[in-house]
């Protein structure tokens, strides 16, 4: 069974300039434990699409499943786990307090919270930061420190809004290392989002181009490369380029330069 | 800010590198300007009592010093202010209706209930105005509308009315307390309480929280600033609202009552000694309030 079904689906926003087409005919099927990646320029509505599965916002018309159900259901079973672009950890909060966060909305006992902060800290790289409070923390440590959030709620599915996109090439490339580490361990489907060819490429089973006005997917490019850990340096490869240019191409022909 | 400047050498290294300095010379300018006023305010008089006096050869130093000396000055002296404020303050019995610790007290207990009933009234307004579109329309206007009428007029009303059903003493007086502090809590809270970032709130949809889940874990601790700094001013509010509501109404004790007997008998010394006393009660209340303030955001993490 697929965990995302999507098909002819659209999202128009009413602005007050008229409506905005931010996605348009949009036709995408994620399998389990797929690492799927949506790659595009700014306003090419990918941050949208991976807002609509999470139910953060509503399609205006086509379908869309998650796990088989709708995404209200989905986000309500609590399906997944969501990153987004800024750590976005309350600042009053200890680390091991925010990690508690979701736990303690989904009304799980007090052992179990530890358990899963310990459990969760642990696979980030984050064991002995637990009494800090964010601010004490560098960019990229805030950054794991809610994925360990995310992770905690032990979804099957993990929603990724350009989680690195603030930190520095080589935080970046240790993280994007640790993920796939993650991912290999654990199963799981992951949908990211992202601007960085390379980025996608190194991280992902499928990538999907996307290009703007309207929001629509170019191009769809199942990597060919091997499933599982690979090595930073799989990125001199020529598998690696040759799938890094399919999608460059794919970038640059539906991007348009008007303005 | 000494951290990265050179070490300051010797007491007076130290006392100009911090903020003694400073404070020390706004008090000594205000003393100047006081001792001034005094001597130019007073001198009037003091020469119509040297002439019907009949003493005509008098020094400028005589004449100074008889301007800070005064019965009935227009303006005391710092000097007459402290004396009469030590007076009522140490030497008279506390239960005495010249003390001003009895008469503070009574003030002081009714800004600190008319305080915690309008925090609280604040505070429960502004859950309803921020969780209903309805309320927020409907409500609002009235709580602005509410503070465009001045505290003179509607102090007395409020003090008559709850008169005339047999509620006296600190009651109504509280109630003009809370009428005062009330507004500035319910705006800050408001405020505070709408102050999430849409991230945060994101997030809480993510985990499906309910929305007193959302309130309890994200909107009530982002408001806590909006709250302390709204209470600050909440609670010299109430201490205004207190003194005012014991003016006009012949009430017997109090700051406001002290003011107003001193206001009466001319007795200019009593009137700025009871001011003094209200001027030291709201800054000792504003920095009660800025120390739980503090205790508060070292708990919740705010970097010192």
């Amino acid at each position: 069974m697929n965990v995302i079904d999507i098909k002819s689906l659209s999202l128009t926003f009413d602005t007050g300039d008229g409506p905005v087409h931010a996605l348009s005919g949009i036709d995408l099927t994620i399998g389990k434990g797929d690492f799927v990646s949506f790659i595009g320029p700014s306003g090419c509505g990918k941050t949208t699409l991976l807002r609509v599965i999470a139910d953060l916002e509503q399609a205006t018309s086509g379908s869309i499943a998650v796990n088989g159900t709708t995404p209200e259901l989905a986000r309500l079973d609590r399906a997944y786990g969501y990153v987004f672009q800024a750590p976005a950890l309350y600042p009053w909060r200890s680390i091991a307090r925010n990690i508690a966060l979701p736990l303690e909305i989904m009304g799980l006992t007090r052992a179990e919270i530890e358990a899963r902060i310990k459990r969760n800290l642990e696979l980030v790289n984050l064991t002995g930061f637990e009494k800090k409070f964010p601010w004490q923390l560098s960019g990229g440590m805030q950054q794991r420190a809610s994925i360990a959030r995310a992770l905690a709620v032990e979804p099957d599915l993990l929603l990724m809004d350009e989680p690195f996109g603030a930190l520095d090439e080589i935080v970046r490339d240790h993280l994007n290392e640790q993920l796939l580490h993650l991912w290999a361990k654990t199963a799981k489907t992951v949908v990211f989002v992202t601007h960085s060819i390379p980025e996608a490429v190194y991280l992902s089973t499928k990538i999907v181009v996307m290009s703007p006005r309207p929001g629509r997917i170019y191009d769809i490019v199942e990597s060919d490369l091997p499933r599982g850990v690979r090595p930073l340096d799989i990125r001199e490869t020529p598998e690696f380029l040759k799938i890094a240019q399919r999608v460059r191409d794919g970038l640059k022909a539906g991007h348009s330069y008007e303005d | 800010m000494s951290a990265v400047a050179a070490k300051p050498v010797g007491l007076w290294g130290r006392l100009c590198a911090g903020s003694t300095v400073p404070v020390l010379t706004i008090v000594a300018a205000i003393l100047i300007a006081w001792y001034v006023g005094v001597l130019a305010l007073n001198a009037p008089f003091q020469r119509m009592l040297y002439a019907n006096a009949g003493v005509a050869d008098y020094s400028v130093s005589d004449f100074v010093a008889a301007t800070m000396e005064q019965d009935r000055p227009v303006l005391p002296s710092p000097q007459q202010v402290a004396r009469e404020f030590w007076k009522s303050v140490f030497t008279v019995p506390i239960t005495s209706k010249k003390s001003l610790v009895y008469h503070g007290w009574v003030t002081l207990s009714s800004t600190l209930l008319g305080f915690v009933i309008g925090s609280l009234l604040g505070i429960g307004l502004a859950v309803l105005i921020v969780h209903s579109r309805t309320l927020d329309k409907s409500l609002m206007p009235w709580v602005i509308a509410s503070q465009t009428i001045p505290i003179l007029a509607i102090a007395p009303m409020i003090i008559v009315v709850f008169n005339a059903i047999n509620i006296t003493g600190i009651i109504p007086k509280a109630l003009i307390s809370t009428y005062l502090s009330f507004f500035p809590v319910t705006v800050g809270v408001v405020s505070g309480l709408r102050s999430p970032e849409r991230l945060h709130l994101d997030l809480m949809r993510t985990y499906s929280a309910t929305t007193s889940q959302a309130f309890w874990k994200l909107r009530w601790p982002s408001s806590v600033p909006f709250l302390f700094a709204s209470m600050k001013v909440g609670i010299a509010s109430s201490l205004v609202g207190a003194i005012v509501g014991e003016m006009p109404t012949g009430a017997v004790a109090g700051i406001g009552a002290r003011l107003l007997s001193g206001s009466y008998y001319g007795q200019t010394v009593q009137i700025w000694a009871a001011l003094l006393t209200a001027a030291l009660m709201a800054a000792v209340l504003v920095t009660l309030v800025d120390v739980v303030d503090r205790a508060v955001r070292r708990r919740m993490g705010v970097r010192s």
